[in-house]
């Protein structure tokens, strides 16, 4: 009697702080909204699609920071995917055993750099190596709308590099928990039927795809919400286009750069909402990213049971 | 040429590019190390760790009240964090099989998710706003929210690493499940825990989004928790996008103390994970 309720006490005490867990949830969601009521009432949805930011005469559209952060990441997964997906292929499925810890720890290492280092090395060596790339382009090739503007080093180009470095160990390391998961007996049947390697190991990208997407998802999570190498090598300017060398903005970044510039409650506001919506698509695209990976580590392997006919049913 | 050699050189080609992206990813991490290393090990001097920075012009000068600052704001990190996140983390594990648990734990890896500049907002909306002030105290604040999801999770799974012979030896003996959970099973698991709040806290001390406007910069020396305090990474920042050579070298030199920092407590957290794993092998 006494230990059941010692039992009940313990619950109820140590599930105090789960609550406080899922209150910050909550709590970041209503702070925000909070405190970006003015600028939510002023401009409504207007904010959204708003094209000028002019803090000096109170006009605040979100639309060049929501197009940088978007292209930026969708640029970044472009580059990263590849090389994340073939990374956690190489050592899941064909490094020696040898290499395989040394590998991992190696590219997990990646993630553990601070986002000011590589913005750091992103400014003094990044953006004077892609300055460079940028002068010996052919003109031919600056009249596409992707390679026009002017070779400054700092612009979409270099931070879509620097984000799809950063975004690469976080989707290789899930990809390949994901491929460990898969039933060796996926691969054994396609070698069984005269698969080669690369179309063996095709089954089991197969068989893990909707883990392998959440990891993909993972990574642009992590590149939607980058802020400091971002903002270093960007250029900070609020402009649209599709030009990567055009210096161009995210929401990230702009917050970093103006928050504490912001002389007026409603400049304030604006800001703050660009944070509540970049809480809601990261929040949205971590949780559909979650629910993938968690989907495919849960899907219980089909059981193969091969046994040899008991001996008295083959007398029977 | 036959079928069969065509998907035979496929296979090649397309385990060839694999290798290859393995190369292309450790190409920046040479390169980032690399530079670090050579500019910041030369930028480093013991004025860097006792002076305070020098006004503009005047060379010279160090990070010392940056260095204190990180220590202070990650201290105060930990002191919330981490009773907060080993509560959560051992309910989570004791309960695990609940739906309460489930949406936590979902709850927690979503929030890891979160961009540390938003949490900043947060802290700032929460802590500097109503008083008006920039402080460590927020800063801390904003720190503690980003270790949290880590701590929870990691609590959890080395928690369900411990033997559950353990535990049924002290409920055995009479033991209460608070007992058994506070005087068996969690000082089994606590070097693994302890690891996973350094790691933790490595994490965040490379934090700088939360801090630009929270614990703000101070280019005094400060301890005063209810004060602005400069940090680490906020003077790497300010120094990178400085026009100044001098302050340019300052920052490597803080870079590299920064990646130093992280990747002994990376390694150090390696080793003792590997130990453990060996010790609880059966």
């Amino acid at each position: 009697m006494r230990r059941s309720s010692d039992d009940r006490l313990f619950r109820i005490v140590t599930g105090i702080f789960p609550m406080l867990v899922l209150l910050i949830a909550v709590g970041i969601a209503f702070e925000l909204s909070r405190q970006s009521m003015l600028s939510i009432r002023k401009f409504g949805l207007g904010f959204w699609t708003g094209r000028t930011w002019d803090p000096v005469s109170g006009v605040f559209g979100g639309l060049p920071f929501i197009w940088g952060t978007l292209y930026s990441s969708l640029l970044a997964l472009i580059l990263s995917t590849p090389i994340a997906l073939g990374i956690a292929i190489f050592i899941s499925e064909l490094s020696p055993r040898m290499l395989r810890q040394p590998l991992t720890y190696l590219t997990e290492l990646l993630a553990a750099i601070p986002s000011i280092v590589y913005g750091l090395w992103g400014i003094f060596v990044l953006t004077p190596i892609v300055r460079k790339l940028e002068l010996f382009t052919p003109d031919w090739l600056k009249k596409v709308p992707l390679f026009s503007g002017p070779p400054l080093g700092v612009g979409m180009g270099t931070a879509a590099i620097i984000l799809s470095i950063m975004v690469v160990p976080f989707t290789s390391s899930v990809a390949r928990e994901i491929l460990k998961n898969v039933p060796s007996a996926q691969r054994e049947a396609a070698y069984a039927l005269g698969a080669t390697r690369w179309e063996a190991i095709k089954v089991a990208i197969g068989y893990g795809k909707t883990g392998i997407i959440g990891a993909i998802m993972l990574g642009l999570g992590r590149a939607l919400g980058e802020t400091m190498a971002v903002t270093m090598v960007i250029g900070n300017a609020p402009v649209i286009s599709t030009s990567l060398f055009k210096p161009q903005y995210t929401m990230a970044a702009v917050i970093a750069n103006e928050f504490t510039e912001a002389a007026d409650e409603l400049y304030l506001h604006a800001l703050i909402e660009i944070g509540l919506l970049l809480f809601i698509i990261t929040i949205l695209v971590n949780a559909l990213s979650r629910l993938l990976i968690w989907s495919t580590k849960q899907r219980k392997a089909p059981v193969y049971v091969f046994t040899a006919p008991a001996e008295d049913s083959v007398a029977a | 040429m036959t079928n069969a050699t065509r998907r035979k050189i496929v296979s090649k080609i397309a385990e060839t590019f694999c290798a290859l992206a393995v190369l292309v990813a450790l190409v920046p991490l040479v390169m980032i190390l690399f530079y670090v290393i050579t500019h910041g090990a030369s930028a480093l001097n013991l004025a860097f760790f006792t002076h305070t920075p020098k006004p503009v012009g005047e060379p010279g000068g160090g990070m010392a009240n940056a260095i204190v600052g990180t220590l202070v704001l990650i201290g105060l990190a930990g002191l919330f964090a981490v009773p907060i996140g080993m509560m959560c983390g051992i309910h989570l594990s004791e309960y695990s099989g609940t739906k309460f648990s489930s949406v936590v734990r979902f709850a927690a890896d979503v929030l890891n998710g979160v961009p540390s500049i938003v949490v900043g907002i947060f802290a700032y909306g929460l802590v500097v706003y109503p008083i008006r002030r920039f402080s460590a105290v927020a800063g801390g604040f904003a720190l503690g929210l980003l270790m949290i999801p880590i701590v929870v999770r990691t609590t959890e799974e080395l928690l369900r690493l411990v033997p559950p012979g353990l535990r049924e030896g002290a409920l055995a003996l009479g033991a209460s499940r608070s007992r058994a959970v506070f005087s068996v099973i969690v000082p089994a698991a606590l070097p693994g825990i302890l690891t996973g709040i350094l790691v933790a806290l490595a994490r965040v001390a490379g934090e700088t989004a939360p801090l630009l406007f929270t614990s703000f910069n101070n280019t005094y020396w400060s301890t005063n928790i209810m004060q602005p305090m400069a940090s680490l990474t906020v003077q790497v920042f300010t120094y990178a996008i400085s026009p100044y050579d001098d302050w340019h070298r300052q920052a490597w030199a803080g870079a590299f103390l920064l990646v130093m920092i992280i990747l002994t407590l990376s390694i150090v957290a390696r080793l003792a994970v590997r130990r453990l794993e060996r010790m609880n092998r059966p």
